[in-house]
């Protein structure tokens, strides 16, 4: 992946795979690492196939053998000197409290860090592809934060989906005044 | 700062459109976003087809959603148009410029691009 904001994107539709309805994206920067969280309260994994999911030729997909997101995303947070963990509690399990988190960490001073790239539009095809799953997104950095809550949009837009064409723009241009406004340096 | 009154301007705007909008869509636009649609390029692709498909006045007619892995990966990004009477449309290794010009050419003008099918495509 060319943008971490594209296996975030990847990494978050398995979320949706999951049947969340909650799914919630959190970025972590300081001057020198940044760290990102998904967490979902979708059905979970179980336990054996938990510890597999790292490996590529382990897969939820049908139409092939091979599932490279989540081997793409540790790479990417170990090629940095960063870490990777995920942990689930399955359904079946845990029928209170089910879900699954995914957690990387990357040295941004590293020559291998990928950076961030487009988020916004990955925030916004995640609302327009499942606009009935609250999104909480919360990208925080030394300068300031960009937040994102669909209950929060919802709560104004009533009957209205949160995947008519004006609020996927409304989110769009709200999230870029958001970075803006703490001066983010996309890169 | 954008604000939520301006949302709420939206909602004003839009509700007696939604009503109407609801199961009424002739044409269904589908993008596969699975890890091979996404890092062959399939998130600008989509974007393009939701704002073109808005600013060329089509939302009543078309729909576009998001789907898995369509089983081609070596021909992603792999947009698919279904209208109702019609054959699938399997279009290949897409791009937003190529996409811009499925909004005109086919989902306005009703004219298929060939050149862009998977039946002209070479793996």
């Amino acid at each position: 992946m060319k943008e971490l904001s594209l296996n975030i994107l990847d990494i978050a539709m398995n979320s949706v795979k999951a049947k969340a309805t909650k799914i919630e994206i959190g970025l972590t920067e300081t001057e020198t690492s940044f760290t990102m969280t998904i967490r979902d309260n979708g059905c979970g994994m179980k336990r054996d196939f938990l510890a597999t999911v790292t490996d590529p030729f382990s897969t939820t997909r049908t139409t092939r053998k091979v599932g490279m997101g989540i081997p793409f995303l540790k790479l990417a947070a170990e090629q940095t000197g960063g870490s990777f963990s995920i942990d689930s509690r399955h359904e079946s399990e845990f029928p209170e409290n089910h879900g699954t988190e995914t957690t990387a960490v990357f040295d941004k001073t590293s020559i291998d860090f990928t950076p961030l790239g487009d988020i916004i539009s990955t925030i916004v095809t995640l609302i327009q592809g499942s606009p009935d799953i609250r999104w909480i997104f919360v990208h925080t950095t030394p300068k300031g934060s960009a937040e994102l809550d669909t209950d929060e949009l919802k709560a104004v837009l009533g009957d209205v989906p949160l995947d008519n064409t004006e609020v996927i723009m409304w989110v769009r241009d709200y999230l870029k005044e958001a970075y803006s406004d703490m001066e983010y340096g996309f890169r | 700062m954008k604000s939520l009154a301006e949302l709420a301007a939206i909602k004003e705007k839009m509700q007696d459109k939604v009503v109407l909008r609801e199961g009424s869509s002739d044409i269904r636009v589908v993008v596969g976003m699975a890890t091979c649609g996404i890092a062959a390029g399939a998130r600008p692709v989509l974007n393009t087809f939701v704002e073109e498909v808005s600013s060329q006045g089509l939302a009543d007619k078309v729909m576009v959603t998001q789907t898995g892995c369509i089983g081609i990966c070596q021909y992603e990004p792999v947009v698919e148009v279904f209208e109702a009477g019609k054959d699938k449309v399997t279009y290949v290794k897409m791009n937003a410029e190529k996409a811009k010009e499925v909004v005109e050419k086919h989902l306005k003008g009703g004219k298929v691009i060939e050149e862009y099918t998977i039946t002209n495509a070479k793996a």
